[in-house]
């Protein structure tokens, strides 16, 4: 792909994509209308777990007020750490607490970012950016990175090898390794050596009908209410109207991923 | 000739014991653990002769259908194998259902199959700090949400 001659012509592709869409509504109508209705209501009710897949009508995203969030203030992390069973993780027998503190799995870290040429400071809370062209998804070998049809950007640790391609892929740093045995899991978030994983935006919750994330509830709850989560696609939902009114940005938008998460005040 | 037939006989005869043996001790016994949920009930989610020979087809079907398109609805999960399953210890508390005497890991020793589902899944419902994600509607044992730790596991440090 290094060959400019060889690059993909984006136009061409889209030209396919919707000569098959055309194809798909003249060849199958009903079968169309059928998703479209099935389709209709958006996720399982509340406390009820989804008895229907998925569907690509609502793309879960996060918009993240930098200027109500608090320096020192770690209510999401701890929020996050809890819900996933990450509080759970021990140090290995012997190790190197320094070697652990990077290893330690970690889906949200506390970032402070600076201005240098006017030393406006931000912290800002980063995990998975749930891109829309994910590279994490590109360079997995196995396909255990993907994306869910709403979405999220997941690992299946049925898939996993433990490459670490997508940590390295990652722009984010959003991903972690799981080193070593892990005795005590909760339930709802197995865990294993040998896999990588990262925030999946609270998936449980999706899937039982729970309106927000653990992080976004834990920032409301600590009276900051700096994190936003809602659904991108439903122009009415409270993210949407928030994204149409406030100054917003993707974190490394040259990157050209088109993330869920988006920030405001950097 | 004759004796080589009666030989033959003799080894096929004792083949068939052997086999009938094992068939018997396979069907007979009942890998099922008093005190647990499944010990009263009266089937499992399909029956019995069909989960003995189709459970791995049913939950590996289940996974992919939970982690890629997130149905968490039906009677085929891991988590509602466990929560059913899981029997409690002489402490009340529960033990691992891959335990060499528990209900996965008792059976899996006979067959001599290794099971990998619990090097990532958890062996016993830990419910999520809100009480959450134990496996449908089941009402595992005596197990406190999100407060079961095996002896000796520190207690979580909240960063």
């Amino acid at each position: 792909m290094n060959n400019p001659s060889e690059a993909i012509d984006q136009g061409r592709r889209g030209f396919m994509r919707s000569a098959a869409g055309v194809a798909t509504i003249t060849l199958a109508p009903g079968v169309l209308l059928h998703t479209l209705a099935s389709a209709a209501p958006a996720g399982p009710t509340a406390g009820q777990p989804r008895a229907e897949p998925v569907t690509d009508q609502v793309r879960y995203g996060m918009l993240i007020d930098t200027t109500k969030c608090a320096e020192g203030c770690t209510a999401c992390v701890s929020a996050c750490n809890r819900e996933n069973g990450l509080d759970l993780q021990t140090m290995p027998e012997g190790a190197d607490p320094a070697l652990w503190d990077r290893q330690e799995a970690r889906w949200i870290r506390k970032v402070k970012v600076q201005d240098n040429l006017t030393g406006k400071v931000s912290n800002l809370p980063l995990m998975c950016q749930h891109c829309e062209h994910p590279p994490c998804v590109d360079v997995c070998p196995t396909g255990a990175s993907f994306k869910r049809a709403d979405g999220i950007v997941m690992v299946d640790r049925h898939l996993c090898i433990g490459c670490r391609y997508c940590m390295m892929a990652c722009p984010y740093k959003a991903r972690s390794f799981i080193h070593t045995n892990v005795e005590v899991k909760l339930t709802l978030a197995p865990r294993g050596k040998g896999c990588v994983e990262s925030c999946n935006l609270c998936v449980h919750r999706r899937d039982n009908g729970q309106a927000s994330t653990a992080c976004a509830d834990a920032c409301a709850a600590a009276g900051h209410g700096a994190i936003l989560f809602g659904d991108l696609r439903d122009p009415a939902s409270p993210l949407s109207q928030a994204l149409a009114k406030v100054p917003s940005r993707q974190l490394r938008e040259n990157l050209a991923l088109n993330t869920g998460v988006r920030y405001a005040g950097v | 000739m004759a004796s080589a037939l009666v030989t033959g006989g003799r080894v096929l005869l004792g083949l068939a014991g052997a086999f009938l043996a094992l068939a018997v001790q396979a069907g007979g016994s009942n890998f099922v653990i008093p005190g647990s949920q499944a010990a009263q009930a009266q089937s499992c989610v399909e029956p019995t002769e069909f989960m003995r020979r189709n459970h791995m087809e049913v939950i590996k079907h289940q996974r992919d259908a939970t982690v890629h398109e997130g149905i968490r609805s039906t009677k085929h999960s891991l988590a509602g194998c466990i929560a059913c399953h899981v029997a409690p210890g002489p402490t009340g508390q529960p033990v691992p259902v891959n335990d060499e005497r528990q209900f996965c890991g008792a059976c899996h020793e006979f067959a001599a199959v290794r099971l990998n589902c619990f090097d990532c899944h958890a062996t016993v419902p830990v419910a999520g700090p809100a009480g959450q994600g134990i496996g449908g509607a089941a009402q595992a044992p005596s197990v406190a949400p999100g407060t079961w730790l095996p002896p000796g596991h520190p207690q979580p440090t909240v960063r």
